[in-house]
């Protein structure tokens, strides 16, 4: 088990350069562990986006401090050069839509990713039922995702997020279109997986439904984090 | 790993054979164009093939038969026949006009051979219904695409011939089916003149002092006589023996005939090189133009199509698929395009080619070369689009 999921020391990004330059984050620091489920919250133009995108290594922090799992991936430049690997195997993305891929059923959604990491078509597809099990949508396997409810979308797509058992999960408003019911069902399945397969959990959201719920909770605001404890209220 | 290419396809198959279709008839129509000058080709070969020369003797200085007018007297063959190396030589005449059955008429190419003469050069060589012509006058063996029946009464000029024979692929070097008549009649359809003609030129010759003589009978209807006689034929066709070749037959007619003497492979240079290359280029940059255009809207397709996916392509490049994974789907798609495309339109072109009127011939050659075209035009097509698709941000994914 890893001792730290993600660890972010003084991350800073600027955009631009000279007197145009903006500078969206200005010195983040955060820390969540395995099994732990955390809220980012913060207004639109606070940097939420700007900083899933430096933690999902799809840009480059200006400079900064970042930890994944055991492993140092950025110090003032990436330390790791397959990036693309690094978020196909370490990284696991939960997004406001679910986005599964139209033209695969929803086992071969899942099972996608082992498979690009290189693993057999036949391992990769046991971790994915495996996964869809757990998730309670295993029933549907089979099925292509236009022929899922919005619920089971979701949970299709937090499986196809852990089935590589990443250090850490990005979810990027999971809960945005759906109802209260619904959106806090995908929080105890948050909570539920991370705990299960000790995954280190970060929820961007502004979804007033769902922020009671988290136990720590991070505030960005102009680029800096702020962190808090929550009311973890839907599981005490 | 599973085939995202294969999985794309089978989940929007509707879609996407829908534009193979549409695709294939351009396909077809550029398999057509080759089928088109093939058939041209073909026609000026038959036409060389089943005429059964080894020599074309013509008037000196003429590309003719076929290219130029040509013009020799009709008793040359029994001089060629004393040549060495000789075996057969027998007069032809060659001239593309109107003929007439009822109401409708028909362009085709009259050729004048010598009744009963078998096996001549020249002669139609095999038949598929009905018998050779053996009467010296008004009968006609004609090729099946002019539409003409056994029995059927043609109209050439001012006399009607009797369909006695059918036969198959006599064409001329245009494609018009031949129509073969005994020589003396399409002698006269060719260098006979009108009644009125006729009697205007002999008052001329007859008000003419030179050809009218007081004191010398007998000119003047010697001069007319000549007048009214057509001993020219436009070729004469040689067979030459086993054991020569045609350049040690045709030289000696040169030097000592005065005459043009071409062989096969001169006289194929000027039907391919000449007659038709006109038309050949013609539909060579006809063809370069559609192959172009085929490119382009291939191109605009597999473009397109990827746009539709960017979404998912921003995903899949976020969740880590290699550059090469995502090129190769777009590829396979685009090649399983083109061989959508290639099988619709092959079956069209072959379909359609025998509703021309004129002969398009598809050679497997052609359609292999064709294949191979399709699949390199769509895998050079799918460029742009990897392209695009490589130049998807990957945070278009996370939004923000």
């Amino acid at each position: 088990m890893h001792k730290i999921g993600i660890q972010i020391e003084g991350l800073r990004k600027r955009y631009g350069k000279g007197d145009t330059a903006v500078d969206a984050l200005k010195g983040v620091d955060m820390q969540v562990v395995p099994g732990e489920v955390v809220g980012l919250i913060g207004p639109s133009g606070s940097g939420k986006s700007t900083m899933l995108k430096c933690l999902g290594a799809v840009i480059e922090p200006t400079n900064g401090r970042m930890i994944l799992g055991d492993e140092v991936i950025y110090d003032n430049g990436w330390k790791i050069k397959d990036l693309r690997a690094l978020r196909r195997d370490q990284i696991g993305f939960v997004f406001q839509a679910p986005y599964l891929i139209p033209f695969l059923n929803v086992t071969d959604n899942v099972a996608l990713l082992p498979m690009l990491a290189g693993r057999s078509n036949a391992e990769a597809r046991k971790r994915a039922v495996e996964l869809l099990e757990a998730l309670d949508v295993a029933h549907r396997a089979g099925a292509m995702p236009s022929q899922l409810s919005g619920g089971e979308q979701q949970r299709v797509s937090i499986a196809r997020a852990l089935v590589n058992r990443p250090p850490v999960i990005l979810a990027d408003e999971p809960t945005a279109p759906l109802d209260s019911e619904r959106a806090l069902a995908v929080i105890r399945i948050l909570n539920q997986m991370a705990r299960q397969y000790e995954t280190a959990v970060i929820v961007v959201t502004h979804d007033e439904k769902i922020i009671p719920t988290f136990k720590r909770i991070y505030h960005i605001r102009d680029g800096r984090t702020e962190e808090e404890a929550g009311e973890g209220r839907a599981f005490e | 790993m599973i085939s995202l290419a294969g999985r794309d396809i089978q989940h929007a198959w509707g879609k996407f054979v829908f534009t193979g279709v549409g695709l294939g008839l351009l396909i077809g129509v550029t398999l057509t164009m080759a089928g088109v000058y093939r058939g041209m080709v073909d026609d000026a070969m038959v036409l060389l093939d089943n005429s059964g020369a080894d020599l074309w003797v013509v008037q000196k200085d003429t590309l003719g038969p076929y290219a130029e007018p040509s013009s020799l007297q009709d008793d040359l063959y029994r001089g060629l026949l004393g040549m060495p190396g000789v075996a057969r030589a027998a007069n032809v005449t060659y001239l593309t006009m109107q003929v007439r059955e009822g109401e409708r008429d028909v362009r085709a190419m009259v050729v004048g051979v010598r009744p009963g003469g078998i096996g001549e050069p020249g002669q139609p060589r095999y038949l598929v219904d009905g018998r050779h012509i053996t009467r010296s006058h008004y009968e006609a063996v004609a090729d099946v695409t002019a539409g003409f029946k056994m029995g059927d009464h043609l109209r050439i000029r001012r006399n009607d011939y009797t369909v006695v024979g059918l036969t198959r692929r006599m064409v001329s070097s245009g494609g018009d089916p031949m129509i073969f008549i005994p020589l003396k009649d399409a002698q006269e359809a060719q260098f006979l003149k009108d009644n009125d003609a006729i009697v205007q030129q002999r008052r001329r010759t007859a008000a003419n002092p030179a050809f009218n003589r007081p004191g010398v009978p007998g000119l003047l209807d010697a001069v007319t006589a000549s007048q009214s006689a057509n001993p020219y034929v436009n070729a004469v066709l040689v067979q030459i023996k086993p054991g020569y070749s045609p350049e040690e037959v045709a030289e000696p007619i040169r030097r000592w005939k005065r005459l043009q003497v071409y062989t096969r492979a001169g006289m194929q240079a000027i039907l391919i090189g000449k007659l038709i290359a006109t038309s050949a280029r013609q539909i060579g940059m006809f063809l370069v133009i559609l192959a172009i255009v085929s490119a382009a809207i291939v191109a605009f397709i597999i473009y397109t199509l990827t746009l539709g996916k960017i979404r998912e392509i921003a995903v899949l490049k976020l969740l880590g698929t290699k550059n090469r994974t995502i090129s190769g789907m777009i590829m396979q798609q685009a090649v399983a395009l083109g061989v959508i495309g290639f099988v619709v339109g092959k079956i069209a072109a072959t379909y359609w080619a025998g509703i021309f009127p004129k002969y398009v011939l598809l050679l497997p050659g052609d359609s292999a070369r064709g294949f191979v075209a399709v699949v390199v035009m769509c895998a050079l097509a799918s460029v742009l689009a990897i392209h695009a698709a490589l130049k998807v941000d990957p945070a278009e994914a996370i939004g923000g």
